[in-house]
């Protein structure tokens, strides 16, 4: 016996093979990538998919009261529709900065870049600089990614006020201030590459400097034995030129002018002693106002004359995980079209879909992830955002991810 | 001094001069570091620690609250090995703070300097949620808390050069005090060896693998999946034929599936500390083991 494993052992070395010890070792080490791969970035993919239903015509949505966006605001297409998959690939770069590129891949348009940062890592003092494109700081929603909200689609506020979702180009410095709770300062300077500043083929300024302008604060802390808060407030400036929308007559209209947005939020999350495994509790609401004035051209008449707006919107949502795995939430928006001016030689009669008419919309929805790595969602939606009809919205959704884990905000 | 000056010096006096003027601010991740923090710097350092015994460290928020903390941080201790993966990162690159990043002298991640368990062969997340370095719940092995404590002291002497013999003298005596504990819960713990137990998850693998335990089963089907009842229908299959003796979960989990184990089986459960802070007793790192034996004796005679 001793014999044939000395033997075995001989044979084994003979042709080079490692001995039992050194071949578990090597399994071990074989499980971490060795070599150039040992330095890839973290890769995770977010797949999602829906099944629609919807009383009304999507290709005839809009928001009455409210300039058109032109950005993807409406419900989707009816049916079942692959959403937009995510490609996700960070790392730290050096001991300076990290790296994040996240390509959206729409099964129409192909591949686009949703933000593409980079970050500073040494900078001390409470400082941090990101640089290329990102989700504006702007309210709350804005930043987080859609896989990880807690509804379907964006409020209704979040696509008036920022055409669903704003992504910028440009530069933003934040400040963590060195105090007992959480109190951040930041600026943005970008480029205007979405609504406000610009929509329509018209596309950005072109321009040099700065076209789109964001400041924001947030104050955070904890209170009792499982409740978080932070509270926001910023303001987003911009001046657009020869913005189009196109009414749904099918006239095109142009704003040149400015555009200011503030915007309130605040969000409460609790769980007993701070652990959610069992049952937690979200409350998420955000107010918007915006201010616009300027001059306005008619497709119509191809007159220009002064427009001055003022409008707000709000929202306010709650979510429940009341057994682990199993959420319900309810959210309710509503949008104030406020006052808007028009002096001569405008005819308010000549811009139908900025006629005075406060949307409204309820959401209902049920959740359910078997794992922190997936989730299945149903929702419910009576959308007034169109002054003639309500459409009722039905959406089953899935959403998952693969690869790395990834860390949500606050 | 005007009134409305003597209010805002007050005041800002509050907010930024809170953290404390101790020689090193410390976020530890967990509660059992935050403990060995405190051992072993005393006064010299203010400890915070992010997480309590009441919650599970693989679900945290980064709650604001938090990155304000790290903000301030000269040291942050965490378990590491994926283990706070799923916040950690955040608090990072949220705080502004170089000197506690990745990489620098303020970064310390205690399952480095310990022999890791349950390394896996496979990494695929149809396993559950496994951690590609081995299991991170390392302090549980009291072996652990002595090499951490070594490599935490020399840390501090790195930071803070200053009180190195303040360092020096606190980890000579918490060393000979946790070398006299460790051959007492040797012999205390020895009626446990060979001991089957169903764990909650995979959480005891280091206490385990010490007093020589067996690992018969446990309540998550998967690590980090809740318990579902048919693994619960099969698990008490399973203890039919092949009964453990004493179910155990942590502190931070509900106690409906091993009391529902339990009832079937006729095998007795039993709520351990899991970290400092779990219950009364574990007020310390000697008093988490003493209570986690003793727990278990008088569960398992």
């Amino acid at each position: 016996m001793h014999r044939k494993a000395t033997t075995a052992l001989a044979v084994a070395a003979a042709l080079g093979l490692p001995h039992a010890a050194t071949a578990q070792q090597a399994a071990v080490q074989a499980s971490s990538p060795t070599g150039e791969n040992a330095m890839n970035p973290a890769v995770s993919v977010i797949l999602n998919g829906i099944y629609s239903n919807l009383s009304q015509d999507p290709t005839a949505f809009r928001i009455n009261g409210f300039t058109p966006t032109l950005g993807e605001v409406g419900p989707g297409v009816r049916g079942f529709s692959l959403g937009e998959s995510e490609l996700a690939l960070a790392a730290n770069i050096d001991h300076n900065f990290r790296g994040t590129l996240i390509a959206s891949i729409s099964p129409e348009d192909g591949i686009g870049v949703e933000e593409g940062t980079i970050q500073t890592l040494a900078l001390s003092y409470g400082f941090t600089i990101k640089a290329g494109r990102f989700f504006s700081g702007v309210g709350y929603q804005n930043q987080i990614h859609a896989h990880a909200w807690d509804f379907t689609d964006a409020p209704l506020a979040n696509k008036v006020f920022l055409g669903n979702q704003l992504g910028e180009d440009g530069v933003q410095l934040k400040w963590v201030a060195p105090a007992s709770f959480y109190w951040d300062v930041g600026v943005e300077a970008g480029r205007g590459r979405q609504f406000p500043a610009a929509a329509g083929p018209a596309g950005p300024r072109n321009k040099n400097g700065v076209s789109s302008g964001n400041v924001f604060t947030h104050v955070g802390g904890d209170f009792g034995t499982g409740a978080a808060w932070q509270t926001g407030l910023s303001y987003l400036s911009t001046s657009p030129q020869d913005r189009t929308f196109e009414d749904p007559t099918g006239t095109t209209n142009s704003f040149t002018g400015q555009s200011r947005l503030w915007v309130l939020d605040g969000i409460l999350k609790w769980a007993p002693n701070y652990n959610p495994t069992y049952t937690n509790f979200k409350l998420q609401g955000e107010y918007f106002r915006r201010k616009e004035d300027g001059d306005l051209t008619s497709g119509t008449t191809a007159q220009t004359g002064g427009f001055a707006s003022v409008q707000s919107g709000w929202y306010l949502q709650g979510v429940y995980q009341f057994v682990p795995m199993w959420r319900v939430g309810y959210r309710y928006d509503r949008l104030n079209s406020g006052s808007t001016s028009f002096s001569a030689p405008l005819n308010a009669a000549d811009f139908p879909i900025l006629a005075a008419y406060n949307p409204t919309r309820h959401t209902v929805m049920v959740d359910w992830s078997p794992s922190e790595f997936s989730r299945v969602r149903l929702q419910f939606a009576s959308d007034k955002s169109r002054s003639d009809v309500t459409d009722k919205q039905v959406f089953l959704q899935y959403i998952v991810s693969l690869g790395a884990h990834g860390a949500h905000k606050f | 001094m005007k009134p409305i000056i003597r209010v805002l010096s007050g005041l800002s006096l509050a907010i930024f001069a809170a953290p404390s003027i101790a020689a090193l601010n410390i976020f530890a991740c967990e509660q059992e570091w935050a403990a060995l923090a405190q051992e072993l710097a005393g006064d010299k350092a203010s400890v915070y620690s992010a997480t309590t015994a009441l919650q599970d460290v693989h679900k945290v928020e980064a709650r604001p609250s938090l990155i304000a903390r790290v903000r301030s941080a000269d040291l942050l201790i965490c378990s590491g090995s994926e283990l706070e993966v799923g916040w950690l990162p955040l608090l990072l690159t949220q705080s502004g703070n170089a000197k506690i990043q990745l990489g620098s002298a303020g970064y310390f991640e205690a399952s480095q300097f310990v022999p890791k368990l349950e390394i896996p062969k496979v990494v695929d997340r149809a396993l559950g949620d496994v951690h590609p370095s081995g299991n991170p719940h390392v302090h549980l092995d009291p072996r652990n808390i002595a090499r951490v404590a070594e490599a935490l002291t020399e840390r501090f002497v790195q930071l803070d050069p200053a009180n190195t013999d303040i360092y020096k003298a606190r980890g000579n005596s918490f060393r000979e005090r946790w070398r006299a504990a460790l051959s007492r819960w040797e012999q205390q713990a020895a009626p446990l060896k060979g001991v089957p137990v169903v764990v909650y998850h995979k959480d005891m693998s280091y206490f385990i693998n010490w007093s020589g335990m067996r690992e018969a089963g446990s309540l998550e089907p998967k690590p980090g999946l809740p318990p579902t009842p048919a693994h619960l229908a099969e698990l008490v299959e399973r203890m039919k034929r092949e009964p453990a003796k004493v179910v155990v979960y942590s502190a931070y989990n509900s106690p409906r599936a091993a009391e529902f184990l339990s009832e079937r089986t006729k095998i007795p459960s039993v709520m351990l500390p899991f970290t400092v802070g779990g219950t009364d007793r574990a007020k310390d790192l000697f008093g988490l083991f003493d209570d986690t034996i003793g727990r278990l004796l008088a569960t398992v005679k």
